[in-house]
């Protein structure tokens, strides 16, 4: 097997230095009615070219990676990945190292974060980021749960119903087995697809532990994140802000400055593939005064023996490997590759490049918003947005499949998480979409609007 | 001194080269991506929109941000020079012997990088209808397929993104399948050896732990079990082989003593590379298994992520798994997210299917004999290595080892010189530490799991540089006390970070 060194003879003189005449004797220690069942009815092995073969096949059948005009988002986006993003996340030094527990041998690793932490403190305009988590739902779990350790005691934990589906669902996972934690919906204004502010003040109490809010949020709506801080702050309670679309930091006003106290999301638009939803990229950042409550590694700077800089992970007596069952989360392996993927991006588009591609987002996706109001398809909200805007028709299952006939993926029914949003589309529009696609998408719902 | 030798070494240039905007400081090292930024450089072009209204001026003023001050200004070249610099201040497994125990630093095979980068694969939204998207979830389903064949168990999720949340995840349902039989049970019992996320996952999962003490000879006895178990307990969780690299002989004991109470075998699938067609979990009692696609099934760990945490369990426990699920319908593969029982998602979408897809080629290019193979292999070089190694490094426990050993050395009572220490000093002769420390209950622990990748002569070379090592140790001390010597740095202080925490870089003020 070519991935394995092994000859005859290796085996023989290995195992004669152990005393040892058969492989079968290391393990005849397990027990023999285990080992009597333990083959593996799989196909027999097969060589690289026969993999390769039987992967593009199945790669093939995915029509729809290619091919479509495509409005697809609601809450993974595609964007353009310079070539050279890949070029680094590809290299061996960075793909096939490990948590760089040292430190003399991993600085590639752990400068690279170093670089991420600030870079995602700039983007949030907050004063500690850490190294990474899985994505931006269960940063926004995370969070929640940072949030409760801040302040112990408040049992009220206030998600906006306007927040990602997948994240308000994977709150509640997170917090299903903690004790003395109450869950409430904050609803939308039907009008503008923001979070009701009067809803907020109605749940600011003693009890409050924190608002979750999208930003922009689930409908691509930009919520009032200023006023929702503040009106969480009034009652002594923690605002977190979730960014499902990174670009948009790039433009909007950033989280930290409005008041938020955690802002975590999801760093897929930062040059990660689609990849069919996984691996993603979730950051977090917070206020320095709650640095203890933070989860996931840390990379800080020090010095070496010599006093050149050096950087090393740090703050570790939060994690679970020294306070185990009084760690701050279970995070041990997080998605440092994707960080690294993020920050060679950020560093491309650099201060200009990010902020003019945002501003491109945001052109087209207006651009394709006028185009489709000309032609009789509407805006289901009237709040200002970034790049994704949710549309009413008569019957999204109906239109989405008459655009797709049309080579149109024309975006995805808000319904089956919004009953009450029974002739909602959430359309997404990025850099990736032509004016002719979007000319096409607007034909396409036309039709049958 | 003069003795001494460096070892061989990676090529890190020390000194920065000479060029105008890279800091010639060598205090520097390599400068920070910010430091290299110069006002009005850009590293990436971004299409034009003819004739638009500018973004800002549509969403006005008050909506935006002022300028991304202190990001990034470089030009492409600069930026893939500066990560490509970093990339070689990094020890990796594609380069370096890297026997980390328990995280099974196998060879990642390059092509499975590749077919994970098929068009078909990386350009797949998540939320393509599923009739277009029926190869994607083919190559899911039949991975839980495989998965379940491997370990024994009944039903697979792959939606957990990494070991630790497939550990909530199995809790969550070992939770979730006590409550529908209406009982609330609170405790998690754990062994003394596990890793600290079983504990911490517990925590979450809402549990109190309670420890369970290994014998003296490293493996966890079914008495032990009995006496702790209770009509409270939910579940115990096993790392088989544990953490000293020892198969728990009493497994099965354990298995029954926990089902006797109603409890679940929770087993961590960590150490699932040893377990090879050796033995499944499901044919040990496990009623939950969690497994490490980033270990066991050769996708890069990536400097620490992204992996993905499958969980297996037997049919009564199926209905409690995350969401989604995959199902067959008559004109094919569909996502169903209508599953009352679920423990619902803990995370978006479908799972870490970039992994997926780099495991399941790596699953068909081995096959069932091939697993087997590698099991047998990677069990082969760990007791070479415990062999060769026993004259100086004797095993912590005289059971025998299967993939992983652990050793431990008497250098700290005879020449002051820590495990640590020894570590650093392996690093001056190419090669990566063992895992140290861990587990808890071996002073000084060397946890080494060379893994079936790699070769004897990379194992001789392993072992005569701790040979020199220990030796070394006893005639010049501070040689190795001292080390590393031979990279770009020397010895990080890593009690000064912690106690003057800087996380990010700052622009020095004007």
């Amino acid at each position: 097997m070519r991935f394995m060194p092994h000859t005859d003879s290796d085996i023989a003189s290995m195992l004669e230095v152990i005393g040892a005449h058969d492989i079968e004797d290391l393990i005849a220690h397990v027990p023999a009615a285990l080992r009597a069942t333990a083959a593996i009815a799989l196909a027999p092995g097969r060589i690289e070219a026969e993999v390769a073969a039987e992967l593009s096949t199945l790669a093939a059948q995915n029509r729809g990676a290619a091919g479509f005009a495509n409005f697809l988002g609601a809450g993974y986006y595609r964007h353009f990945v310079p070539a050279a993003v890949r070029a680094v996340t590809a290299r061996a030094e960075f793909a096939t190292s490990y948590t760089p527990y040292q430190a003399e041998a991993s600085q590639g690793t752990t400068q690279a974060i170093f670089e991420f932490q600030t870079l995602v403190c700039q983007l949030t305009a907050m004063e500690v980021t850490n190294a990474s988590m899985y994505d931006g739902a269960s940063a926004a779990a995370e969070a929640v749960l940072m949030a409760r350790r801040i302040l112990p005691g408040r049992r009220v934990v206030a998600l906006s119903r306007a927040l990602w589906p997948d994240y308000r669902a994977t709150i509640r996972t997170y917090l299903s087995a903690l004790a003395g934690l109450e869950i409430v919906e904050l609803p939308f204004d039907p009008a503008t697809g923001a979070t009701r502010l009067s809803a907020i003040e109605q749940a600011a109490t003693a009890d409050l532990l924190c608002t979750v809010t999208g930003y922009p949020n689930g409908f691509g709506v930009i919520e009032p994140l200023g006023a929702i801080a503040a009106t969480t702050h009034r009652a002594g309670a923690l605002a977190i802000s979730a960014t499902a679309e990174g670009i948009a930091l790039g433009l909007l006003k950033p989280p930290g400055d409005l008041g938020a106290d955690i802002a975590v999301g999801e760093g897929q638009s930062f040059g990660l593939p689609l990849q069919f939803g996984g691996p993603g990229l979730g950051f977090m950042s917070a206020r320095l005064a709650h640095l203890r409550q933070m989860p996931g590694r840390l990379v800080g700077q020090t010095s070496d023996h010599d006093g050149r800089r050096a950087f090393c992970l740090t703050l570790a007596t939060r994690e679970q490997h020294i306070r185990r069952e009084r760690a701050t989360s279970n995070i041990c392996t997080n998605h440092s590759l994707c960080a690294l993927a993020a920050t060679v991006y950020l560093s491309l588009l650099g201060r200009l490049g990010l902020r003019e591609l945002a501003e491109r987002n945001v052109e087209l996706a207006h651009q394709a918003a006028s185009i489709l109001a000309a032609r009789g398809i509407h805006r289901q909200f009237d709040g200002s947005f970034f790049n994704e805007f949710a549309v009413s028709v008569s019957n999204p299952a109906a239109a989405l499949e008459a655009a797709e006939r049309q080579g149109v993926l024309a975006g995805v029914a808000l319904r089956p998480d919004y009953p009450e949003l029974a002739h909602a589309i959430l359309i997404s529009v990025t850099e990736m979409n032509s004016s002719g696609e979007i000319g096409r998408l607007a034909d396409a719902l036309a039709e049958v609007r | 001194m003069s003795s001494v030798e460096k070892a061989p070494r990676i090529e890190v240039d020390p000194a920065p080269a000479i060029e105008k905007d890279v800091d010639e400081s060598p205090q520097m090292g390599v400068p920070l991506i910010f430091e290299l930024s110069s006002s009005g450089r850009r590293g990436a072009d971004v299409a034009r929109v003819a004739g638009a209204k500018r973004g800002a001026e549509i969403l006005g003023a008050e909506l935006c941000r002022e300028d991304l001050a202190g990001f990034p200004e470089l030009s492409e070249p600069q930026v893939l020079r500066h990560f490509l610099r970093l990339s070689q201040l990094n020890f990796a497994q594609a380069l370096q012997f890297y026997p980390l125990g328990s995280c099974t630093m196998k060879y990642n095979p390059v092509v499975n990088d590749e077919l994970a980068s098929l068009p078909g694969f990386a350009a797949l939204h998540p939320l393509t209808p599923a009739h277009l998207a029926q190869g994607a979830l083919a190559v899911m389903a039949d991975m839980e397929a495989a998965l379940a064949e491997i370990t024994g168990m009944d039903a697979v999720s792959l939606h957990p993104a990494a070991g630790a949340q497939g550990e909530l995840a199995g809790l969550l349902v070992a939770r979730a399948y006590h409550l529908k039989r209406g009982e609330r049970r609170h405790k998690v019992i754990i062994p003394d050896t596990a890793h600290g996320t079983n504990p911490a996952s517990s925590a979450l999962a809402g549990f109190e732990v309670a420890v369970a003490r290994s014998n003296k000879r490293g493996f966890m006895e079914a008495a032990e079990v009995r006496r702790l178990v209770t009509d409270d307990t939910a579940a115990m969780m096993v790392t088989n082989p544990n953490t000293l690299g020892i198969f728990e002989p009493e497994i099965r004991a354990i298995a029954h003593a926990l089902h006797a109470r109603g409890a679940l075998l929770y087993l961590d699938g960590a150490n699932m590379n040893a377990l090879l067609g050796v033995a499944k979990p499901g044919h040990m009692g496990a009623d939950i298994v969690q497994l490490n696609l980033h270990k066991t099934f050769s996708t890069p760990h990536g400097g620490g992520g992204p992996g993905a945490g499958p969980i297996g369990v037997k049919r009564p426990l199926e209905p409690f798994l995350p969401m989604p699920r995959i199902v067959k319908h008559a004109d094919g593969w569909a996502f169903d997210d209508q599953r009352p029982d679920s423990i619902g998602r803990l995370r978006s979408f479908h799972g870490n299917f970039g992994m997926i897809v780099r495991a399941f080629a790596y699953i068909l290019a081995l096959g069932g004999d091939g697993l087997a193979r590698a099991g047998r292999l990677a069990i082969l070089n760990a007791n070479y290595v415990r062999k060769r190694m026993e004259s100086r490094f004797p095993a912590a426990s005289a059971e025998p080892s299967m993939h992983e050993c652990v050793l431990s050395h008497d250098l700290e009572r005879r020449a002051d010189v820590s495990t640590l220490d020894i570590a650093k000093r392996l690093l001056d002769f190419g090669i990566h530490p063992p895992t140290i420390y861990f587990p808890l209950v071996v002073p000084g622990a060397l946890m080494i799991e060379p893994t079936e990748t790699e070769s004897r002569e990379i194992l001789d070379s392993f072992v005569a540089a701790m040979e020199r090592i220990y030796d070394e140790a006893l005639s010049d001390p501070a040689m190795v006390k001292s080390a590393p010597h031979t990279l770009a740095l020397s010895r990080v202080d890593e009690v000064e970070a912690a106690r003057h925490p800087i996380l990010r870089w700052t622009p020095k003020p004007p």
